[in-house]
């Protein structure tokens, strides 16, 4: 397990791929974490299952408030889970915002993943806080507490399936 | 007594990929040795030194059971169970 990192995407069911979301998705993340700044934003982006596509943006409470920790409320989590249930539909990016530090996962972020097909998309709001300006937004695979950065491709909009 | 519990993507390593599966028990602490007994392993994911882990929610016909005493919930049949781990994260 030790050389799990050297080996990606060779034995991974999840292998390294590029996370392809589309401009006004992009910008609602990123709306979000700089509303909420200081305070960390977090949120979801459903779409149907085995897609791979982030087509429902899905802005969470932070139920801790915290601006170095985030968690969903529980009751919150099972209303989205069961409508994601409901609707055949996954989490298919995870994002939640790093106020004063990189956008990278931390010991905490890479612990609690619990959702190996995500996409964990990370914004850092350190450097303009709520005020207009880039921000660091990044996106990994956390798979068994090894964290592969992946690819942002910024599209338009999302192309439709093909059938 | 059949109560059917939803497994989350993350634990359907122990239920050969299903993601409902059918356990019994009078609480939910029975639940969950039924659990093991059928799918070892899992128990461990979801209890800690005796209790239930901090960032694993658990729901009984969906309710937290964080509110209906933890492990020592009662279940009737039909009764249905969740279990989901939670969102969480951060820079700390």
């Amino acid at each position: 397990m030790a050389d799990r990192g050297a080996d990606r995407g060779e034995d991974s069911p999840y292998p390294v791929t590029v996370l392809t979301i589309d401009q006004a998705t992009y910008d609602a993340i990123v709306t979000h974490a700089k509303r909420d700044h200081p305070v960390e934003a977090c949120g979801i982006v459903a779409g149907p299952e085995g897609s791979d596509r982030p087509e429902r943006f899905i802005e969470m409470v932070n139920a801790a408030g915290s601006p170095t920790f985030y968690e969903y409320d529980s009751t919150d989590l099972l209303e989205l889970y069961k409508e994601m249930d409901q609707r055949d539909e996954e989490p298919v990016v995870i994002y939640h915002s790093h106020t004063a530090t990189e956008a990278y996962p931390s010991v905490t972020d890479i612990k609690l993943a619990g959702e190996p097909g995500a996409h964990y998309v990370l914004v850092s709001t350190r450097e303009h806080g709520n005020n207009d300006g880039p921000v660091e937004f990044r996106s990994y695979r956390i798979v068994d507490g090894v964290v592969t950065e992946e690819e942002v491709s910024v599209v338009p909009t999302l192309q439709k399936s093909e059938l | 007594m059949a109560i059917e519990v939803r497994i989350p993507t993350i634990l359907r390593t122990y239920t050969d990929g299903e993601k409902a599966v059918t356990a019994d028990g009078a609480s939910l602490g029975a639940l969950i040795d039924s659990l093991e007994a059928d799918h070892p392993g899992i128990k461990e994911r979801l209890i800690e030194n005796g209790d239930l882990r901090r960032f694993i929610n658990i729901y009984v016909n969906d309710e937290d059971v964080r509110f209906m005493g933890g492990l020592e919930a009662e279940l009737s049949d039909g009764d249905q169970v969740v279990v989901l781990p939670a969102v969480a994260g951060g820079a700390a």
